[in-house]
C-alpha cells in the first residue's frame, strides 16, 4: 500500500473540449513522441512493422457513435490518466513506485522501484496504464513533467507536449485547485464534467460537452421572414425579373 | 514530500540542437521545429511563428520521426535485374545509374521528346519538374492533380481566378456561417482545424455536407449526409430558393461579375452563345440610363441583368444572368426536385437557403477601411457577407466535379461573398485572370527532337484553337490532356498514362520516368490492369510494352518493383526544398508565403535529394538552361543553387522573399546568394502581409492590384471578372456543332455538346448513369484518416498501430437488411471486379454509401512491412474496383471514367452491390497479390525501444 498526500498544493490537470476534437491523433503521437525520449523513455513498441503492433501509448484516443439512427453523432475521446486525487492505481502500489505528488497532484511512477505487476492497471477504472513489454514496468500520463517545470524551454511552452499540439484547440493545461484559473473558470461556463464520478476517485481532469448544436429550427426562429414569391402574377421568373429590374433601377 | 518521492530531472533540455523546416507528413506544409540529440531526431514541434500552423502540429506530423526512422526506406539505387515485377534488383552506384539514365533520355530527346512521359505524384517541386519538361521538350508532363482535385482548382480559376484550399480559405475570424463540403479529413490538415476550434468557440453555425459523418463532419452543427456526386443538385436547388426569395446581391453581380455582359442568342449561327462583343472586342452590355450598348467593362455604366436587348445586327442577345436566372428558376431545380436526387429533404434546403440569406443579408459586416477600387472610386467601408464555404475531393472526385465546382462559387458570387469581410478570401498570389492567360504547349508542330518545348506543358486552353490536338483531333499527349477528351485537363490525367502508354493510345513511349507516386497501387485505377500494363511485353520485339520506367521513391512503395532504375530519394527531413510561389505556395488571405525546407540531419545512406538528382540530368542532358553558354552545369550546388538563382522572368524566382543583391526586395530582385541563409534565419519561410486596404476585394481592388503586378503575380493591374457565365465553353461546343477550323471527332460532339455548358448544371456521374442502378445499389467512396496520408502511413511503427486495417463502412440500417452483421466479411462487387472486406457498422453514413479509409491495405511485403501484416491480410483498397475507362461508346471509343471537361479521375462515382461472404471466407481480404521483397533485404526490427538512447545520454 502506498500513501496519498493529504493534500495537494496544486491540483495540475487537463481540461478536454470533445466539441471541437476531431480526432486527429495529433495528442496521441505527440504524446508518444515526446515521451518516448522523456521521463518515460522509451515507450516501447511490440512487433512495430509485424502482424500485431502494439506498444505503450500515454495517451490514445477512440471515436465512436453515440445516440441511434440520425441522432447518432460521433464522438472523438482522448484517453490519458486523470490524475486523480484519491487514486486507487497508487493505494494498491506494493513497493510505492507509484505516487501523487504533494506539490502538484501529478501521478507518476518511479521505474526504478516499479516491479511490473500490474496491480495499478486493474485499479485504474479509466484504463490509463500502459505495461511496457520490453521494460517489464509500468507508465503512464506524466502530464509532462520534464517539459512543464523545464526551464530549457520558453516559458509558453512549458504545458503538455499534448496541449502544445493540439490543432483544434480542444486541450486546456492548468491548476484545477485554483477556481481563478483559466481551466476552472472554463469547466465552470461549459459545465465541465468527471468521468465515472461514481467510483469515487475525484479525477482533476475534467472532460467539456459538446456544446449544443445550431440545429436549423433555432437559427430559423431568429430570422427575419424571408421575402417569399408573394403574389402569384406571371411565372416564378417574371416575377423575379421583376424584382431584379427595380433594384437595379434605384 | 511523502517519502519515496524520486528526484526528477525537470529542466532536461530538449535536444542539443534546433533547426527549423517545413513538414512533408502530407501537403499542408506547416512549420516545424526540429530536435536532434546527438545527431538524431529527438523530437518535432510546430513552429509558433509559422503563418500555416502557428504552432500546432497533427497527428502526422508528430510522427514524422518515424517516417524518417522507417525500414522502408531504399539505400542505395537500384536496376532491376530479374524480370519486371519480381522485385530482383542490383545496387548500382550514383555514376553508373546517372549515366543509365541519362543514356535513356538523351536518346529519347534526339527521337521525339513526346517519347518520354514524366509524372511526379504528390511533387511539392512542380515548378522545377515542370520546367525540366519544357526544356527537355516533352508535353508529356504532369503531377497527381489529375486524380486529385482539378476539377476543383481549374473550375475555380476559370470562374473566379482562385479556388479552395491553397487559393482562398473562408474569413475564418469574421465568418457567421460555414459550409464545408465533400472535404476528406486531410485537404486541409491544420488550418481546417484550428479555424474549426475557433468557429466552434465564436459560435459561428458549421453545415457539413458529406456522406460520412465523421472528422470534421462530427463537430458540424449539422450534418447532411448527401448522397455522393449529387452536391450540385443541393447547391442548385439552394440557388433556386435564394432566387425565389430574392436574396441575392445584384450589385456584387454588377460590380464583379459577367453577370450584365450580353450573350447572343442565335440558334444554329456560329456565334450563338458568345459574348456580343463591340468593335473594339469588348462585351457589351445594355446600359440603362443611356438606353444603349456599352461596353461592359466600363465602371460608369448601369447595365440591366435582366431582358432581351437588340444587337446592332438586329440580333438579339441577353445578359448572362437572364440565362443562369432562367435556368435555376425552373422547376429543374426546385427543391422539391432535389430529395429524390440528394436524399436531402426539400424543407431542409429551403432552410438551409434561409440561414444562408439571414447571414449573408441580415449579419452583414461593415469594416472602417477605406479602399480604391480599380477604377479608382474610392469607399469608406469595407462591406462584407459573412458566409463562407470550403471544398475538397468530395465534389471534384465525380465526373461531373467540374460543374459542380463552378455551382458552388456561382452560389459564392449571388451571395455577395468572395473576397469581403467575412466572406471566402483570395490568398495571394490568386486571384488570377479567369482563366489565367497561360496556355498549354506542345501544340501540334511545335514538339522537335533536340528541341524545348514552346510553353509550360501545363495550361488553360481558352477554346479549340488552344488544344493539344492533330488534323484528326487525336490527342497529342499521352494523357490525352487538352484533347477532346479532356480538353480543359490543367492538371493532366496521371491515371491514364500507365494505360495510354501500355495500349500504345494515342502512341507508346520509350521512357515512363516518375516521382513519389504508387502507380502500382493505390494511386491508379483497376489495378490488377495496371500490373498487366506494367508488365506485359510487345509480341514482336520482346520488350516491354513501356520498355522503361525510372522511378524515384524514398521508400520501398508497391511502385519500385516495376521500375528498371531506381533513383533513391532522401526523407523530408535530409533535403532542401522550395515552396515556392511559382507552384503551390502556403499564403493566407492576409498575404502571400513561400517557404524552404533545409537538410536536418545527413542522410546515413547512398541516396540523394531527387530535385538534385533532376538538376544534375538536365545538365548532363545540356538541355538549356540547365548549362551556361560552355555547357557547364548552371547550378552546380544542386537544388539549393537553382532555389537561388534560378530566374522565370528577370528577377523573378523560386522564392520571392529577401530578394535583390541586398535582400531586401520583396518579389522582383536579383538573386541573393545569401537568400537561403536569410530564410533560415527567418524560420524557413517567408511571409508578406499586405496593407489592410489590400486585403479585400483583391480582384478589383486598386492598391492590391497594382501592387501584385509589381512583384509579378499578375500581367496587368485590371480588374479579375468573375465568371458566371463561361464563354469559353461554348467555344468548344460550338467546335462541336460544326463550327471554326478545329473540329472535335465525330464520336466526341454529342458529350462536348452537353457537358460544355457556359451555365453550370448538375447531371448523374457517369458511372451510376451506364451502368443498371439495380445491380450496382451503392456509392462507394474513400478518404484518409487523419493521422494517415497517401500511402506513407502505413510504414510509420506509431501511425499504423492506430490504424493497420480498414473496415468497409456501411450504414446499419442497410447493412440488416441485406443480413451483415458487424464485422461480417463481403463482398463487394463492381461493372469491373470484387473486393472481400469486413465491414464496421455505424449510423452516420449515407444509407446507400459505404466508404473506407484509403492506402491501409498494402501489398505483401511493401514497405518492408512483415508479409503477415494486417494492412495485408485484411486490408483492403477500394481501386480494384474502379474502372480507369469508361464502357466502350457507339464506335468503339473508351473515354476514360474521368470529367469529360477536365479529365479528374472520377473515382467517387465508383458503383457496387454488397454480398455477404460464406463463412469460410472470412478471415482474409482478397484480391492479394504476390509477395514483394525489399531489395535490401527484410530489416525489421522486433522490438522497437526508440528513444532509450535520448535517456541515457541525459543520465
Amino acid at each position: 500500500m502506498t500513501a496519498l498526500p493529504e493534500t495537494t498544493a496544486k491540483k495540475l490537470g487537463l481540461v478536454i473540449d470533445l466539441d471541437t476534437c476531431v480526432g486527429c491523433q495529433a495528442c496521441a503521437t505527440s504524446c508518444k513522441e515526446w515521451n518516448t525520449g522523456g521521463y518515460s523513455a522509451p515507450l516501447t513498441d511490440q512487433d512495430p512493422y509485424g502482424a500485431d503492433p502494439h506498444g505503450a501509448w500515454l495517451n490514445r484516443v477512440h471515436s465512436y457513435e453515440v445516440g441511434d439512427g440520425t441522432s447518432s453523432r460521433t464522438v472523438h475521446f482522448p484517453r490519458s490518466c486523470l490524475h486523480c486525487e484519491t487514486p486507487a492505481c497508487v493505494t494498491v502500489c506494493p513497493t510505492g513506485a507509484s505516487y501523487k505528488r504533494a506539490e502538484d497532484g501529478i501521478v507518476l511512477v518511479n521505474p526504478d522501484t516499479c516491479i511490473g505487476c500490474k496491480l495499478c492497471s486493474w485499479a485504474c477504472p479509466y484504463g490509463a496504464r500502459e505495461y511496457d513489454y520490453a521494460d517489464g514496468v509500468m507508465k503512464k500520463c506524466t502530464l509532462c513533467v520534464d517539459r512543464i517545470y523545464n526551464e530549457t524551454l520558453a516559458p509558453e511552452d512549458r504545458i503538455p507536449a499534448c496541449v502544445r499540439a493540439c490543432p483544434t484547440g480542444a486541450r486546456h493545461f492548468g491548476d484545477l485547485g485554483d477556481p481563478t484559473s483559466a481551466v476552472s473558470r472554463l469547466v465552470a461556463e461549459r459545465g465541465g464534467f468527471d468521468l465515472l464520478p461514481e467510483t469515487g476517485f475525484k479525477p482533476v481532469n475534467k472532460y467539456l460537452p459538446p456544446r449544443p448544436r445550431r440545429t436549423g429550427a433555432e437559427a430559423s426562429a431568429q430570422m427575419s421572414g424571408a421575402k417569399a414569391d408573394a403574389g402569384d402574377n406571371g411565372s416564378l421568373a417574371s416575377r423575379f425579373f421583376a424584382w431584379a429590374d427595380k433594384v437595379l433601377s434605384r | 514530500m511523502p517519502i519515496g518521492e524520486p528526484k526528477i530531472a525537470l529542466s532536461q533540455p530538449i535536444g542539443d540542437t534546433v533547426k527549423t523546416t517545413t513538414c512533408y507528413m502530407c501537403a499542408c506544409r506547416c512549420g516545424i521545429k526540429v530536435y536532434l540529440k546527438n545527431g538524431k531526431v529527438r523530437y518535432i514541434e510546430g513552429n509558433r511563428d509559422h503563418p500555416v500552423n502557428k504552432g500546432v502540429l497533427c497527428g502526422k506530423g508528430s510522427a514524422g520521426i518515424m517516417q524518417h526512422y522507417s525500414p522502408a526506406r531504399l539505400r542505395a539505387p537500384l536496376k532491376r535485374v530479374g524480370p519486371r515485377g519480381s522485385g530482383e534488383f542490383q545496387e548500382i552506384s550514383w555514376d553508373e545509374a546517372m549515366e543509365l539514365a541519362t543514356r535513356w533520355l538523351a536518346e529519347v530527346r534526339e527521337k521525339d521528346p513526346s517519347r518520354l512521359a514524366f509524372f511526379t505524384g504528390r511533387d511539392q517541386s512542380q515548378a522545377l519538374t515542370g520546367w525540366f519538361a519544357q526544356q527537355y521538350g516533352t508535353p508529356n508532363f504532369a503531377a497527381h492533380g489529375g486524380f486529385c482535385s482539378v476539377n476543383m482548382a481549374a473550375a475555380g480559376l476559370y470562374t473566379i481566378g482562385g479556388s479552395f484550399w491553397e487559393f482562398g480559405e473562408p474569413d475564418w475570424e469574421r465568418t457567421k456561417y460555414f459550409m464545408l463540403f465533400g472535404v476528406a479529413e486531410d485537404h486541409a490538415s491544420n488550418p481546417i482545424k484550428m479555424a474549426l476550434g475557433k468557429l466552434k468557440a465564436r459560435g459561428v453555425k458549421f453545415v457539413a455536407i458529406n456522406p460520412v459523418q465523421t472528422g470534421y463532419n462530427a463537430i458540424a452543427d449539422e450534418w447532411i449526409g448527401i448522397k455522393p456526386g449529387t452536391d450540385g443538385m443541393l447547391v442548385g436547388a439552394l440557388i433556386h430558393e435564394l432566387l425565389r426569395t430574392q436574396k441575392i446581391d445584384l450589385e456584387y453581380l454588377v460590380r464583379y461579375t459577367n453577370a450584365p455582359w450580353l450573350v447572343i442568342r442565335d440558334p444554329g449561327a456560329a456565334d450563338d452563345g458568345l459574348f456580343a462583343r463591340g468593335e473594339n472586342g469588348k462585351p457589351l452590355a445594355f446600359d440603362k440610363r443611356s438606353g444603349v450598348l456599352v461596353d461592359a467593362t466600363l465602371s460608369d455604366i448601369a447595365p440591366a441583368l435582366v431582358g432581351e436587348f437588340k444587337l446592332p445586327d438586329g440580333r438579339t442577345a441577353v445578359p448572362s444572368f437572364t440565362l443562369l436566372a432562367e435556368r435555376f428558376l425552373s422547376a429543374e431545380y426546385s427543391p422539391e426536385k432535389a430529395p429524390a436526387i440528394t436524399g436531402v429533404p426539400a424543407e431542409t434546403i429551403r432552410r438551409l437557403a434561409r440561414e444562408l440569406a439571414h447571414a449573408a443579408f441580415e449579419q452583414q459586416i461593415t469594416l472602417d477601411i477605406p479602399w480604391t477600387d480599380w477604377a479608382g472610386r474610392r469607399h469608406e467601408k469595407m462591406v462584407g457577407r459573412p458566409v463562407s464555404m470550403h471544398a475538397m475531393r468530395g465534389i471534384s472526385a465525380h465526373s461531373n466535379g467540374f460543374q459542380t465546382c463552378r455551382l458552388l462559387h456561382v452560389l459564392q458570387m449571388l451571395l455577395g461573398s468572395i473576397d469581403c469581410p467575412g466572406g471566402f478570401r483570395f490568398k495571394p498570389p490568386f486571384p488570377r485572370p479567369t482563366p489565367p492567360p497561360n496556355r498549354p504547349g506542345g501544340k501540334l508542330g511545335t514538339v522537335a527532337p533536340g528541341k524545348p518545348l514552346n510553353a509550360p506543358p501545363l495550361g488553360f486552353p481558352q477554346g479549340p484553337e488552344d488544344l493539344l490536338v492533330d488534323e484528326q483531333g487525336r490527342a497529342l499527349r499521352i494523357d490525352k490532356a487538352y484533347s477532346w477528351d479532356a480538353p480543359v485537363a490543367a492538371h493532366g490525367l496521371m491515371h491514364m498514362v500507365i494505360t495510354n502508354a501500355a495500349n500504345g493510345d494515342p502512341y507508346p513511349v520509350d521512357v515512363l520516368f516518375m516521382y513519389m507516386a504508387n502507380m502500382s497501387w493505390n494511386s491508379s485505377m483497376n489495378i490488377p490492369a495496371v500490373l498487366r500494363y506494367l508488365t506485359e511485353k510487345d509480341e514482336t520485339t520482346g520488350e516491354y510494352r513501356i520498355p522503361k520506367i525510372i522511378y524515384s521513391d524514398a521508400y520501398f512503395s508497391e511502385m519500385v518493383p516495376y521500375a528498371d532504375l531506381i533513383l533513391p530519394d532522401t526523407t523530408y527531413l535530409e533535403r532542401w526544398d522550395c515552396i515556392s510561389l511559382l507552384d503551390r505556395p502556403i499564403s493566407d488571405a492576409d498575404g502571400p508565403a513561400d517557404a524552404i525546407r533545409q537538410p536536418v540531419v545527413e542522410p546515413d545512406r547512398d541516396v540523394r535529394p531527387f530535385q538534385t538528382v533532376l538538376i544534375e540530368l538536365g545538365a548532363r542532358l545540356k538541355l538549356p538552361g540547365f548549362v551556361d553558354e560552355n555547357g557547364a552545369p548552371k547550378f552546380p550546388g544542386g537544388y539549393p543553387d537553382y532555389i537561388i538563382y534560378h530566374e522565370r522572368a528577370p528577377g523573378i524566382g523560386s522564392l520571392a522573399g529577401f530578394r535583390g543583391e541586398d535582400g531586401k526586395s520583396y518579389g522582383k530582385g536579383a538573386p541573393n546568394p545569401k537568400q537561403l541563409e536569410q530564410y533560415i534565419a527567418n524560420g524557413c519561410f517567408y511571409h508578406h502581409q499586405l496593407a489592410p486596404e489590400q486585403q479585400f476585394y483583391k480582384h478589383a481592388n486598386k492598391a492590391y492590384l497594382e501592387w501584385a503586378k509589381e512583384v509579378g503575380f499578375i500581367g496587368a493591374a485590371e480588374p479579375i471578372i468573375f465568371q458566371l457565365y463561361l464563354e469559353p465553353l461554348q467555344k468548344f461546343r460550338l467546335a462541336a456543332r460544326g463550327y471554326g477550323p478545329v473540329q472535335p471527332p465525330d464520336s466526341h460532339r454529342r458529350r462536348i455538346e452537353a457537358f460544355f455548358d457556359p451555365i453550370p448544371f448538375w447531371y448523374a456521374p457517369f458511372e451510376g448513369a451506364v451502368l443498371d442502378e439495380a445491380e450496382y445499389p451503392m456509392h462507394a467512396i474513400t478518404q484518409r484518416p487523419m493521422h494517415m496520408y497517401h500511402s506513407w502511413g502505413s510504414q510509420n511503427a506509431w501511425l499504423r498501430q492506430i490504424t493497420a486495417q480498414n473496415r468497409l463502412f456501411m450504414h446499419r440500417e442497410r447493412a440488416r437488411a441485406l443480413g451483415i452483421a458487424d464485422d461480417d466479411w463481403v463482398w463487394v462487387t463492381s461493372a469491373i471486379g470484387r473486393v472481400k472486406c469486413q465491414v464496421k457498422l455505424m449510423d452516420g453514413v449515407n444509407p446507400d454509401t459505404v466508404w473506407t479509409w484509403n492506402a491501409i491495405g498494402k501489398r505483401a511485403g511493401a514497405w518492408n512491412l512483415a508479409p503477415d501484416a494486417p494492412e495485408a491480410t485484411r486490408g483492403f483498397l477500394l481501386n480494384h474496383l474502379i474502372s480507369e475507362l469508361l464502357p466502350e461508346r457507339e464506335g468503339g471509343y473508351h473515354f476514360s471514367n474521368s470529367d469529360p471537361i477536365t479529365g479528374q479521375a472520377a473515382w467517387y462515382d465508383l458503383r457496387v452491390r454488397i454480398e455477404k461472404a460464406k463463412p469460410e471466407e472470412a478471415g482474409e481480404s482478397w484480391p492479394r497479390f504476390e509477395r514483394l521483397v525489399h531489395p535490401a533485404g527484410e530489416t525489421r526490427v522486433a522490438v522497437s525501444t526508440f528513444g532509450r538512447e535520448f535517456r541515457e545520454a541525459a543520465e
